[in-house]
């Protein structure tokens, strides 16, 4: 059936250029998880506002974000925002790309766990004299931080794997794009492509098992 | 001193307190009962301002809960509530629970606030469950913490709104003898519940709700002895 | 009305793509609910042991870029001289991912039917077959269907990365048209715009059937 000679060594010499690649995927994941959850916060806040414009603002992002695939919002950060003269770098517009879906989801995500949170926690905490901010900050945020906290470590598996679509916009630095360059010179698609999908299999699950640990440790609960 | 005066409230279309006339003194044990949706539990959410109310006046202390410039954060520090589902932390210890609002809103010391935790907690049968997440607790050890929870921050009064009617009958008994005990150290309470024996004994007044009024009131020999009202009457010998 | 070079050729060569974008998704939708079901079935009956292998390759498939997935794909299929269209692989590859998924959500339905229902159903006679056919089908299908949609959306989604093996699907279309008309963000916009009509009808008919179907009413 096969009259392939697979050559895995020429593949594993490559390992140490393909590991550097993994840390600027890991880096890339990390910064769109920061940037996600601060854009997600800000959504929120917009979406709990009176204010209409803000909501519509946060409803188009959401939507836009979970309603398009997520290399369609990194070809709009680096094809399309050239019409406004902003002319992304391939890591930029793959990092702004990945950052405004985690951004859109995480605030979907935020938004149920706020909903999780009945309004009895709060009605007992302002009965105690708290002030209304004082009582979301100890008593509500600590709650939704745990209901929270599991999809958001699911969207940071997510950022992983979607940072290997930096390669589509010429990205040549992580994983997916050094593993494409060497592909490029050497034709070893297969054996390239699998050591880089049992790395990216590794980063996934030591994130899962890593939050899975620190999930235990923080929640007592 | 509570005072109440021809409060109304009303819930969109329904009015649920049609003019509430009342008074609680220092140290007095009020009980309250009455059908489901008497009115009687949004009094006491009312009394401690989580619930606005449409017209009338309730003083405490001769501060006036709902005018504009009252500061209610102060004032809810003089009372305490404790609500028919105990809305415990779930992610406090029992002893965090307890001593969070002392620390953050009366800014104590930690070693006060966790020397009066402790005290109240102690106090209410759960010294040794300090270091125990709620959801370890039954629902009778839950609701006494939350007595512990409101008596932490040392109020002059204490609301409790059917706080037996969520548990298993055979944890009605713990948080009951809670009450008992607090009545007898003198505290000023109003109660709403459904335990008649438990009015008929702690009372020094029980007042009887229907359907937004305050039908009857009196010293618990008169009003379980010889209740005046025919709707009194009636709710008597439906209950018993 | 806009100042475009957009042509109706041209919409017609986009529309081309969202076919092509359909057709993708909706072999590998097919088909990976089939495997789907009964990976989930495999896995429910043999219990977390034994169906350990299954789940570890399964998961291969959801904690691996789709993108490597599918360069992969083609190249084993370039070694096992399989002389597969990239449309072929496409759909293989895109099918085995949308398994892996489905099989978790197959067997989160079966296993949200309570024991004592199938108990009942059992104590009337009814046999294994007739168990799953009768009374276990209908409800996990009830319950599994609002994931069910999401995994149909997020295929839809997903299919786009089909586009680095050649196909011309929607994005792929696009992005052929801003090379020749540079209107990135005009056509861009179309794209999202179409997008978002081919996931809604599937959004709405799964609300409805949501609502329809819902186990409590």
């Amino acid at each position: 059936m096969f009259n392939y000679t697979f050559r895995w060594n020429q593949a594993l010499n490559a390992l140490p250029q393909m590991l550097d690649g993994a840390l600027v995927t890991l880096q890339i994941a990390l910064l769109s998880m920061v940037i996600g959850v601060a854009v997600a916060v800000a959504l929120t806040l917009f979406r709990l506002s009176g204010n209409r414009v803000l909501r519509a603002i946060a409803a188009t992002w959401v939507e836009l974000a979970r309603n398009t695939p997520a290399l369609f919002q990194i070809y709009m950060a680096h094809f399309g925002l050239g019409a406004f003269g902003i002319h992304l770098s391939p890591y930029a517009s793959l990092l702004a790309g990945i950052a405004f879906n985690n951004a859109g989801y995480l605030a979907e995500n935020f938004r149920g766990a706020l909903k999780a949170i009945p309004d009895t926690q709060t009605r007992a905490a302002r009965s105690l004299g708290m002030p209304a901010g004082q009582a979301f900050r100890l008593i509500v945020m600590p709650q939704m931080f745990r209901v929270a906290f599991l999809p958001a470590t699911n969207q940071m598996v997510w950022a992983i794997l979607m940072t290997s679509l930096g390669v589509t916009v010429g990205m040549n630095t992580d994983l997916a794009g050094i593993t494409q360059e060497l592909n490029a010179r050497s034709f070893r698609t297969f054996e390239f492509f699998a050591i880089a999908a049992v790395i990216y299999y590794v980063i996934a699950k030591a994130v899962t098992l890593a939050a899975q640990a620190f999930a235990w440790r923080m929640f007592r609960y | 001193m509570i005072e109440i005066q021809n409060v109304r409230k009303s819930f969109g279309t329904l009015e649920v307190l049609k003019g509430i006339d009342l008074f609680v003194q220092k140290g007095e044990v009020l009980t309250v009962i009455g059908g489901s949706g008497s009115g009687k539990s949004t009094l006491l959410t009312c009394i401690n301002g989580l619930e606005p109310i449409d017209s009338g006046r309730i003083l405490l202390d001769g501060t006036e809960v709902h005018a504009k410039g009252t500061d209610l954060n102060r004032l809810r520090r003089k009372v305490g509530i404790v609500f028919q589902q105990w809305n415990a932390f779930p992610h406090l210890t029992v002893l965090e629970n307890v001593m969070l609002a002392p620390r953050k809103v009366l800014k104590q010391p930690k070693a006060e606030a966790e020397a009066m935790a402790v005290k109240q907690l102690t106090h209410v049968g759960l010294g040794d469950k300090l270091r125990v997440y709620p959801s370890r607790l039954s629902g009778g050890q839950q609701q006494r913490m939350a007595i512990a929870r409101a008596l932490a921050m040392s109020p002059e009064y204490m609301l409790f709104d059917e706080v037996t009617s969520a548990l298993d009958p055979q944890l009605v008994g713990e948080v009951l003898d809670t009450l008992r005990m607090l009545a007898r150290e003198g505290m000023t309470m109003i109660c709403v519940t459904h335990e008649m024996k438990f009015a008929r004994e702690v009372s020094d007044r029980v007042a009887f709700f229907h359907k937004g009024v305050m039908a009857e009131i009196g010293p618990p020999d008169t009003f379980f002895g010889a209740p005046r009202t025919a709707e009194l009457q009636q709710f008597l010998s439906a209950t018993h | 009305m806009f100042d475009t070079a957009l042509s109706w050729n041209d919409m017609i060569f986009l529309a081309q793509g969202a076919g092509m974008t359909l057709m993708v998704t909706a072999v590998a939708v097919l088909a990976g609910t089939v495997m789907g079901i009964v990976f989930g079935v495999l896995r429910y009956q043999l219990g977390t042991w034994w169906s350990l292998p299954l789940t570890f390759v399964l998961d291969i498939f959801r904690s691996v870029p789709l993108l490597i997935q599918l360069v992969l794909g083609n190249a084993f299929q370039a070694i096992a001289r399989l002389g597969w269209e990239p449309f072929t692989t496409s759909c293989v590859i895109l099918s085995l991912y949308t398994a892996a998924y489905c099989t978790e959500i197959v067997r989160g339905g079966i296993e949200a039917v309570p024991p004592t229902t199938r108990r009942a159903a059992r104590s009337l006679g009814l046999t294994w077959w007739g168990d799953m056919r009768y009374i276990v089908a209908p409800l996990a299908t009830r319950v599994s269907l609002p994931a069910w949609i999401g995994l149909t959306l997020g295929v839809l989604k997903d299919s786009a990365l089909v586009l680095w093996l050649g196909l011309i699907e929607l994005l792929r279309a696009s992005q052929i048209l801003v090379t020749r008309l540079q209107e990135p963000l005009f056509i861009l916009m179309i794209c999202g715009a179409i997008y978002f009509l081919l996931s809604f009808p599937i959004a709405r008919l799964g609300g409805y059937l949501e609502k329809r179907w819902s186990p409590h009413d």
